[in-house]
């Protein structure tokens, strides 16, 4: 790819990064900030790629935005009643 | 191209941390903790990018004769990747004893626990 | 309003070390001494097509005998920590579910062999493209994951997952210790011979040592995800 293209694209992305990170801390509901924090880590993983790490690319896309995210829902339908700020 | 990746880490790290200081339900205190886990992973593999070189895989794109001249650093990849699943281990951890305080008291506001101040 | 404050001050400080790490950052031009001996080497010493993959089978391979040690530690505190003593009294108030759909049964069946075979995959060809053990691993524990979501209700066997777990573990550290009586040191895959590059029977032992990592890995996952779903209550 060439050098305007991928620093467009990774501009783009941080962009969406932090805005996705600014939705986690300042949303009223738990369960909207961990689905924000789920797309921080895809987001993350498609910068590994442009990084030319493809190994974490595919280690973030399965564990951080896969798995983590199972993780809190599994939790949050268990603690039912706490979970409200 | 990494100064892009550097800053967005950094920024990531910051807004981490941020979240991770001012809230109170320990649910949102570990969300937070994980968009912190992902910058540091971002901060380091970002590191070892290099301008014009590729992946270090080599196959015919990179034949073996010129893969020293070709390829990034890739060390900085191998700690990474051992990062990111020791950081899904301690986020497992942290919400089961999120899940057994929520047991013993029934709330998951941390300024009630106060059974360790004088 | 104090601890708003101080927390601010606090964040002005990382920031402003930050900006100092990021002014006096030059970018390399050329691999460090490190990366130079690693590029050129594990191509004809190795056989080993991924470089990533071969630093951490066996260049480095301390670091992942730690790695899985703190995953085992972290798997079986949960296991300890969630272990509730009243099992019998309270599998009498479970809640009836209604079943699931006929969509979602056979999907499941239909999609579980797949992507049982895709992780396989996943980690036996590490050594040749982007992949390795601790993805397939993953991949692995996504599938018991597809099934907890089909059937809440259901429930793994925690011994055929602590078996496999265990298993796995011991042929790791015995392949590994066999590196260090037949060949250069721990963890070294020359024990075997290193085959034509770019087959899947290549690379000496790599391939071998990261495919029960990958089992151990999703294991562990598995049994996690297992003990958490076990606590459901009515």
């Amino acid at each position: 790819m060439s050098h305007t293209v991928l620093l467009t694209l990774s501009l783009l992305l941080a962009v969406a990064m932090i805005g996705a990170a600014w939705i986690t801390i300042s949303v009223h509901r738990v369960a909207t900030a961990m689905l924000a924090a789920g797309l921080v880590s895809l987001f993350a993983s498609v910068m590994f790629l442009l990084l030319a790490a493809p190994d974490v690319a595919m280690t973030e896309a399965a564990i951080g935005s896969g798995l983590t995210t199972f993780l809190f829902f599994f939790v949050l339908g268990r603690v039912r009643g706490g979970s409200d700020d | 191209m990494d100064w892009i990746a550097m800053a967005t880490g950094f920024i990531l790290i910051l807004m981490g941390l941020y979240g991770a200081l001012t809230n109170r339900n320990i649910l949102r205190m570990i969300v937070s903790f994980t968009v912190a886990n992902t910058g540091v992973n971002l901060v380091l593999v970002a590191v070892g990018y290099m301008h014009g070189r590729t992946a270090p895989i080599l196959d015919q794109a990179v034949p073996v004769a010129d893969a020293a001249r070709r390829i990034i650093d890739p060390v900085p990849q191998a700690l990474v990747l051992t990062a990111i699943v020791i950081g899904l281990g301690i986020t497992a951890m942290m919400l089961t004893y999120a899940y057994k305080l929520y047991e013993e008291k029934g709330t998951l506001d941390i300024s009630k626990f106060r059974d360790l101040k004088w | 309003m104090i601890r708003n404050f101080a927390v601010f001050l606090l964040l002005l400080g990382l920031a402003a070390i930050f900006m100092h790490l990021m002014q006096g950052y030059i970018p390399a031009t050329g691999l460090n001494q490190t990366a130079q001996y690693y590029a050129e080497h594990a191509a004809q010493d190795l056989g080993a097509a991924n470089i990533v993959t071969a630093i951490i089978v066996t260049y480095r391979g301390l670091d992942t005998l730690g790695e899985v040690t703190v995953l085992f530690l972290a798997s079986t505190i949960i296991g300890m920590v969630l272990a509730h003593g009243s099992n019998k009294h309270r599998r009498a108030l479970q809640r009836k579910l209604p079943p699931s759909g006929e969509l979602l049964t056979t999907g499941s069946r239909l999609l579980t062999p797949l992507i049982l075979l895709f992780g396989a995959y996943v980690f036996l060809n590490g050594h040749l493209t982007p992949g390795g053990g601790f993805q397939g691993g993953a991949i692995l524990a996504s599938a018991a994951l597809l099934l907890l979501l089909t059937d809440p209700l259901r429930r793994f066997s925690h011994r055929l997952i602590a078996v496999v777990e265990s298993i796995s573990g011991l042929v790791f550290v015995g392949l590994g210790v066999l590196g260090l009586l037949l060949a250069g040191g721990f963890l070294d895959s020359r024990i075997l011979p290193a085959g034509d590059f770019g087959t899947l029977f290549s690379a000496g032992a790599i391939p071998l040592i990261y495919s029960f990592v990958g089992l151990k890995v999703g294991a562990e996952f598995t049994s996690m995800l297992a003990h958490l779903a076990e606590t459901e209550r009515s």
